[in-house]
């Protein structure tokens, strides 16, 4: 038993370890056939026929001394937090930020609990990092304000000068449809001038324009669903339909890394909410079980329904969920999936269609599709579609539909337009392009990343591309570093993260250029050897694809 | 030349102290608070050791041999007994 595990373990190991991910557009030929070799063997052996293309997900450990230094780094920094906060509680210093006033004293205290602790002595020494001003169109690169401060980040000024032409690693810009030249473009200003730019009204009074409904089928057919809906914002997408959909007596199992808008929608519903680990089936399903066997808590009734909160591609970790298994587990144990692709949608599957299109699944299978124009499409809003009841129960009774504004004519034609090239019926093949060359961008900037030795978080095909960083001095000094050398990226620190699992993501476009990802990668390795950041020991725990039994321990106790 | 890469060295490496320490973030008086504690204690443990790790050397080893010495001189005065 454990021999065959042993060989099991190579065997993804070296499919894992060597071979790049194919989106089913990039051709390795003098690869191609010792790959067809380990492809064949890999998924014979691992889970059956649910995968027609390995998956190939990777978390590497933290390794001991650098999760040691982190603690102890934060430890130092807790210190002269408290002595700061001594500092201005006796009024040897000034006190820049928000705190109560002399008449609330008495009460509860508002500000002492660690979050606050964290904003005033950590984030805001490295807060020049966040919230650059920008003033151009975010495209592959883009234009920034540049500023100074003399008071540690309380305060910025204007330097008065602009710096040009710094590469674009961190907006959601996968596609590269956010650009103020071309046929998008082009379109927008001319529908901003028959119709305006305001709407003022809401969907269900005087705010339903043609092309709401244009574009609504334009939707559903871009999807394979009957019917679909579009909402002015993402996040009120989610937190406001979760809500109709669920309610009392409803059973909702959301992953733990969701979005704060699904938590919020998952909280605002007032189902019972259950949390399982992230992208584990195994999790799932014992949830399930326990769920359909004991029923409601206290009497022990069914569930009116058990719904699953999955997204297409998690952003802070840069993994995709397993759908086949999911949409598995739903139909055995009759439950509804509700999949949020707001970062998947364009930029996945070989016609941008999807997670969906990327597994070869039936759309069909998915109760719930939910999506947002602002990443693919480059434009703002979000949709959801499904069956055409579902989405006529949720024309009447969505807060968004009755209370938001509707989406504004300009957004709605970069969304129409851009969603004709990416289905390809403007007649070009731009949209196609784009999508191969995203799909090439993402495999090379990803394989040469790791063989740099930097620790990669997720999947092999996802845009998304988190490294790790860990300390918090790193985080500050990366993306200043990165900066000083005319490129900006997104670090992502503490309250996003667990706290010693710090990151800089980048968003993979594509629109950038191979000389342009060359150059980047350059001086992320010049910075990182600067930094001393190639922390990757090569050990990478191999994804499982069978389920957990008493072997398992033993594999990686070895 | 040697005399300005060794100056940039010890440069990189004062720089990786502040990272590794998190020093890096912290407004100038507040690094060199930290220096300076650190630096003291530093101090202090060279100069304990200085004055006493060569005794405590000195002591065990001869608490080790005499261990050593006294086991044969014991079996040699059990042979001569009988």
């Amino acid at each position: 038993m454990t021999e065959s595990a042993g060989n099991k373990k190579e065997d993804c190991h070296a499919a894992n370890g060597v071979k790049p991910g194919r989106n089913g557009m990039v051709k390795n030929h003098h690869h191609h056939h010792q790959y067809q070799k380990q492809e064949k063997v890999y998924h014979a052996a691992c889970n059956g026929e649910l995968y027609s293309r390995p998956f190939m997900e990777s978390f590497e450990e933290t390794p001991m001394l650098v999760a040691v230094l982190t603690y102890m780094g934060y430890g130092i920094l807790t210190i002269f937090g408290y002595l700061r906060d001594f500092m201005r509680e006796w009024k040897i210093e000034k006190c820049h930020i928000a705190r109560e006033r002399e008449e609330q004293k008495d009460f509860v205290p508002l500000y002492q609990d660690f979050e606050n602790f964290y904003t005033r002595n950590l984030y805001m020494r490295i807060r020049d990092s966040w919230n650059r001003p920008i003033c151009s169109v975010p495209g592959d690169k883009f234009d920034l304000v540049e500023r100074s401060s003399n008071d540690y980040n309380w305060t910025f000024e204007y330097t008065g000068r602009v710096v040009k032409d710094v590469i674009n690693l961190g907006s959601y810009n996968y596609l590269g449809f956010a650009e103020n030249t071309g046929s998008c473009a082009t379109a927008a200003g001319d529908v901003t001038v028959r119709y305006g730019v305001g709407v003022a009204s809401t969907r269900q009074e005087m705010g339903n324009l043609n092309m709401h409904e244009e574009l609504e089928k334009l939707v559903a057919s871009f999807l394979g669903v009957e019917s679909a809906m579009t909402f002015g914002m993402g996040f009120a997408t989610n937190s406001m339909n979760i809500p109709a959909l669920a309610g009392k007596g409803c059973l909702i199992l959301s992953d733990e890394l969701n979005h704060a808008s699904l938590v919020l929608g998952a909280r605002l519903s007032g189902s019972t909410i259950r949390v399982f680990k992230h992208n584990n089936m195994q999790s799932l399903e014992k949830l399930l079980r326990d769920a359909i066997v004991h029923g409601q808590p206290r009497t022990h009734r069914p569930w009116k329904k058990i719904l699953i909160l999955v997204e297409g591609i998690y952003s802070m970790e840069g993994s995709i969920i397993r759908l086949p298994e999911v949409i598995a587990l739903k139909k055995k144990y009759k439950a509804y999936l509700y999949l949020d692709e707001a970062h998947s949608i364009g930029a996945l599957g070989p016609s941008g269609r999807g997670v969906v299109e990327y597994f070869g699944l039936d759309p069909k299978d998915v109760d719930i599709m939910m999506g947002t124009f602002t990443k693919s499409f480059g434009a703002a809003g979000g949709y959801i579609g499904g069956r055409k009841d579902l989405i006529d129960y949720l024309r009447t009774h969505s807060h968004s539909a009755i209370y938001a504004t509707s989406m504004s004519p300009p957004v709605v034609e970069q969304i129409i337009t851009s969603m004709k090239c990416i289905m390809g019926e403007d007649g070009t093949t731009i949209g196609r392009s784009r999508i191969q060359r995203l799909a090439e961008n993402t495999v090379y900037f990803r394989r040469r990343l790791r063989e740099m030795g930097f620790i990669i978080y997720g999947n092999n095909d996802s845009p998304v591309v988190p490294m790790m960083l860990y300390m918090p001095a790193k985080i500050g000094a990366f993306g200043r570093e990165m900066l000083k050398r005319n490129i900006g990226v997104v670090v992502v620190g503490f309250p996003a993260t667990p706290i010693i699992e710090s990151r800089a993501r980048f968003c993979i476009s594509a629109a950038h250029s191979k000389e342009m990802l060359d150059r980047a990668l350059d001086v992320i390795s010049e910075v990182g050897d600067l930094l001393q950041l190639k922390y990757s020991r090569h050990k990478v725990l191999p994804s499982l694809d069978r389920p957990f039994d008493e072997t398992t321990y033993e594999e990686n106790e070895e | 030349m040697d005399m300005k890469s060794m100056r940039e060295y010890m440069g990189w490496l004062y720089y990786q102290y502040l990272l590794i320490t998190g020093i890096y973030v912290l407004e100038p008086w507040e690094q060199s608070i930290f220096n300076t504690v650190l630096c003291t204690m530093v101090a202090m443990v060279i100069y304990t050791s200085y004055v006493f790790v060569p005794i405590h050397v000195r002591l065990a080893l001869e608490f080790f041999f005499e261990l050593v010495r006294g086991q044969p001189e014991s079996t040699v005065a059990l042979m001569n007994q009988r």
